[in-house]
């Protein structure tokens, strides 16, 4: 049915029908078609999952995962161009506002240059680096681009390129980001309230802040460039290291990737495992939450609260996987070991003690009239910009998008366990934090069910020691501690894959600062960081 | 009750008695200098240790334990440190009001340190206008902060600066308007004569509502007034890294640091002094074998006694409440204290024309 209608929409679309539906257009139509999968009415696929650069060898390209908020269908939409001198494509950035930075990375680690889009500035590597690293002709060799010895000069200005309709000859547009004479301020890239090496350039007008433009890149490391010289088995070390907070949702998502590919069967035991790893995961995520927030807002005893808290939650960690922050502990085909004996009763404890102290953090802060002022009707997101922005998570959740993969499309045990997806409706920062403190309820709730269940059996099943993915793309994602996380794989045979993409929770995140930010005072603007919670390795990846 | 005054007029006495008159003034004048100077050191290393153990009561930890039994000389430790640190040059920046900056805070605030009524007879300058005269220093201490933010040609400080400014003035109206709601019961602004009419009861119990309004307005307001939690704006770390103090160093930092330390003293004993009588006892007319008990606690301890009492009240808002919003500040000054502290400066006026008090 889907396959119909697109076929009436653009007839000349090469479709292909295994798995996720695939749609291959050319550049000239792709606008048009994209256009048109967002409007209408039966199609309205409104949230970009995920864009994708591609360097497919002969040609250069994105490849879109969309997906229907309303019918909940996906599809992949892909377009490309054979040009490699000077490859152009049309900006879908006006279509679903998540394309926007997420053009600009395509930009920066291919050099596709997106036509009409407002600001064609590279988004993580230096402005004077030469060469784009994602294309499999890069030359990284350290002469081309050696260690600058000197600081990057901040642009004022960024450029956007615009096609004339007469002749096609593509001129470049100056756009100025901020005047000569504005109050610009730096927060960050070191700064106690970014968390993390992430700078915001901030124009104020006294207190009131007028312009927010991010810089990332600042912890870039390359790891989907990295991950193209590894074996599938390697590149689970570097998901643990993208959003540190959600280590092990992370893993899962990659796991479940590669085991979907393989066509794995995976054992009851482990899907339970994984479940209850994911849930003790996001527990330790939201309570990091709760403090960080509270220390940025100045209530530092709070912020000690917290931590006692989530000291348990790493020890119950600690004990069955050996890490604490980074656990380490999804391997393909299962999980590294079996569950510690202690975990069980560990976590029973757990689910005992924490309610008495999300009591209390309420009463220290939640109730606090001044902590309700700073939070309650500051940095307003509306549930549109949330799809169009493809801010997911709890951040989604808090403005009434129904978002939870968890729920959606379940994985693990979760379909077997009975939890409610938190849903507010201000979508203001006070909705934020609400979600997430809720959210700890719901987690402590479904550890409840599975603690007691866990089914015998193996903890991993046997795979090749050399593992190799059948042809093909592939796409999971699962629900991090901050939203979406999914894994995009192209596999060309190889035992090592072509082609990873992690699509972070955290760059939809930190693209509505600006739109959020914009009117309110600098304090709001470390609220609205603080529960937005970003992770800044995770947006530079 | 033991009278300080007895110690002052012996020294004196005995320099006179070896001194020609302007000579053994001049020595006084050092000797007076001096204990303020070493009480205001002592004091400030007192309260750092204080507050770090006392936020550490409150965050689960155990707070400084090494240096010392009980981590005691760990600020003097610090202090140490402080004083053999560099000052780190900056370029850019008006080197004279850059250096003056913290001179000024550090002045504003012995000047008003040595105001305060420590115990009977222990009392540096006493004269008709003495709690004026203390408000009066004591705002100096803006225009340093003012200097600090301007002249570091740093954004940030600037931010903090201004916000100071505009704190700090506000605040400024509460805190002369409760006081003025003293001066209108006690009849006075000369120290030792506030403190000698709380002889039959403390202010805060014999003018009952009023009284108990303007010591809140006045705790709160005084809060602001030294830029602490939840009101520590200026320097809010999360936002300004560390406002108008961020490009200081060394001991031009250390200033900054005991300034704001000794500030909070300052507005803890006012409180105490205007409000709890200061180092008068606790007295109960008619009953007077428990008055006489009381007068054998010397009077230093009763005053230092309070005082905490009073520190230990500001800790606590710092170290439980998240901080304000600069517009949410200065709304709860213009809209909600400064109507209450003028309502209650009049019913204070009908209470002390009535005769409604104890």
């Amino acid at each position: 049915m889907l396959v119909d209608k697109i076929k009436n929409i653009a007839p000349e679309a090469e479709i292909d029908e295994n798995g996720i539906l695939t749609v291959t257009v050319e550049p000239a139509k792709y606008r048009e078609l994209a256009l048109r999968l967002k409007e209408e009415r039966d199609l309205s696929f409104d949230f970009m999952i995920c864009m994708t650069g591609m360097d497919w060898g002969d040609s250069l390209g994105v490849i879109n995962l969309l997906q229907s908020t309303v019918h909940e269908h996906k599809l992949f939409l892909k377009t490309f161009t054979t040009d490699r001198e000077n490859p152009e494509l049309p900006t879908v950035s006006d279509i679903w506002a998540t394309a926007n930075l997420n053009e600009r990375e395509v930009y920066d680690f291919l050099g596709i240059r997106f036509i009409n889009h407002p600001d064609m500035r590279r988004l993580f590597l230096r402005n004077d680096w030469i060469g784009y690293p994602l294309r499999k002709d890069y030359d990284a060799n350290p002469e081309i681009n050696p260690v600058p010895l000197e600081s990057e000069e901040t642009l004022d200005a960024t450029s956007t390129f615009e096609i004339n309709p007469k002749d096609g000859e593509i001129s470049e547009k100056e756009n100025i980001l901020f005047e000569e004479n504005e109050y610009v301020v730096n927060i960050g890239p070191q700064h106690p309230a970014t968390h993390g090496v992430l700078r915001f350039r901030v124009s104020l007008e006294g207190e009131i802040v007028k312009k927010v433009d991010v810089n990332c890149g600042y912890i870039h490391r390359g790891i989907e460039k990295l991950c193209e010289s590894l074996t599938y088995p390697q590149t689970l070390a570097l998901t643990d290291r993208l959003d540190y907070l959600a280590a092990h949702q992370n893993r899962h998502a990659l796991c479940m990737c590669i085991e979907e590919a393989l066509g794995l069967e995976i054992p009851e035991r482990v899907k339970y495992i994984r479940t209850i790893m994911d849930e003790l995961n996001r527990l330790s995520s939201h309570l990091l939450f709760w403090s960080c927030l509270c220390m940025d807002m100045g209530a530092l005893t709070a912020f000690f609260y917290g931590f006692r808290d989530r000291e348990k939650v790493l020890d119950i960690m600690e004990e069955t996987t050996g890490g604490r922050l980074i656990q380490n502990y999804n391997v393909i085909g299962g999980v590294m070991a079996d569950i510690h004996p202690n975990l069980i009763k560990r976590i029973k404890e757990f689910v005992k003690y924490l309610p008495p102290m999300i009591k209390e953090y309420h009463d220290v802060f939640t109730g606090n009239v001044i902590a309700q002022q700073r939070l309650k009707g500051v940095g307003i997101l509306k549930k549109e910009d949330a799809i169009s922005y493809g801010a997911s998570g709890p951040t989604g959740r808090a403005c009434g998008w129904s978002c939870d993969v968890r729920k959606h499309t379940p994985y693990g045990a979760y379909d077997k366990v009975d939890f409610k997806e938190i849903l507010h409706s201000e979508g203001d920062s006070f909705a934020r934090y609400m979600v997430r403190m809720e959210e700890i309820l719901e987690s402590l709730h479904i550890l409840e069910q599975l603690v007691d269940n866990i089914p015998a059996g193996d903890y991993a099943v046997k795979t090749k020691p050399l593992i190799k993915l059948p042809e093909g793309h592939y796409f999971k994602s699962v629900e991090a501690s901050r939203g979406e996380f999914g894994v995009y794989l192209e596999s060309r045979g190889d035992k090592y894959p072509y082609r990873v993409k992690f699509r972070s929770p955290c760059l939809p995140l930190v693209s509505i600062v600006d739109l959020i930010t914009k009117g309110g005072k600098i304090a709001d603007l470390i609220a609205i960081g603080g529960t937005l919670d970003y992770v800044v390795p995770d947006i530079d990846r | 009750m033991f009278d300080f005054s007895t110690i002052t007029q012996w020294v004196d006495e005995l320099l006179r008695s070896f001194l020609p008159h302007a000579a053994a003034t001049l020595v006084e004048f050092i000797l007076i200098g001096l204990c303020l100077l070493v009480g205001y050191a002592v004091i400030a290393l007192v309260l750092i240790y204080v507050e770090r153990k006392v936020c550490a009561f409150f965050q689960c930890r155990i707070g400084p334990n090494r240096v010392g039994p009980y981590g005691t000389i760990q600020s003097v430790a610090d202090m140490i440190k402080m004083l053999t640190k560099e000052i780190i040059d900056i370029n850019h920046i008006d080197r004279f009001l850059f250096n003056l900056a913290p001179f000024v805070v550090i002045i504003a605030s012995v000047l008003a340190f040595g105001c305060i009524p420590f115990a009977k007879g222990l009392h540096v300058i006493d004269f008709n206008v003495g709690i004026f005269f203390l408000i009066a220093v004591s705002s100096i201490g803006i225009v340093g902060i003012l200097l600090a933010g301007w002249a570091s040609n740093n954004k940030y400080s600037l931010i903090g600066a201004m916000r100071s400014g505009a704190q700090m003035i506000s605040y400024e109206l509460s805190i002369g308007l409760s006081i003025l709601t003293v001066v209108v019961f006690t009849g006075s602004m000369q120290l030792s004569t506030i403190v000698e009419g709380q002889a039959d009861g403390w202010l805060l119990f014999r003018g009952h509502i009023p009284a108990c309004i303007a010591f809140i307005v006045y705790i709160i307001a005084g809060t602001a007034e030294t830029n602490r939690g939840p009101f520590d704006l200026p320097e809010a770390d999360s936002e300004l890294t560390a406002g108008y103090h961020t490009e200081y160093s060394g001991m031009h930092f250390g200033f900054f640091y005991l300034a704001e330390y000794l500030n909070m003293f300052v507005v803890a004993s006012v409180a105490s002094t205007l409000f709890l009588g200061g180092w008068m006892p606790l007295h109960i007319p008619g009953w007077e074998s428990f008055n006489q008990i009381m007068d054998y606690i010397p009077s230093i301890f009763w005053f230092f006694g309070k005082t905490a009492v009073v520190i230990f009240i500001i800790m606590w808002f710092k170290w439980t409440f998240p901080r304000l919003r600069i517009d949410q500040l200065l709304r709860l000054e213009w809209r909600y204290l400064l109507p209450i502290n003028l309502i209650n400066l009049f019913l204070m006026v009908i209470i002390v024309v009535f005769k409604l008090h104890f």
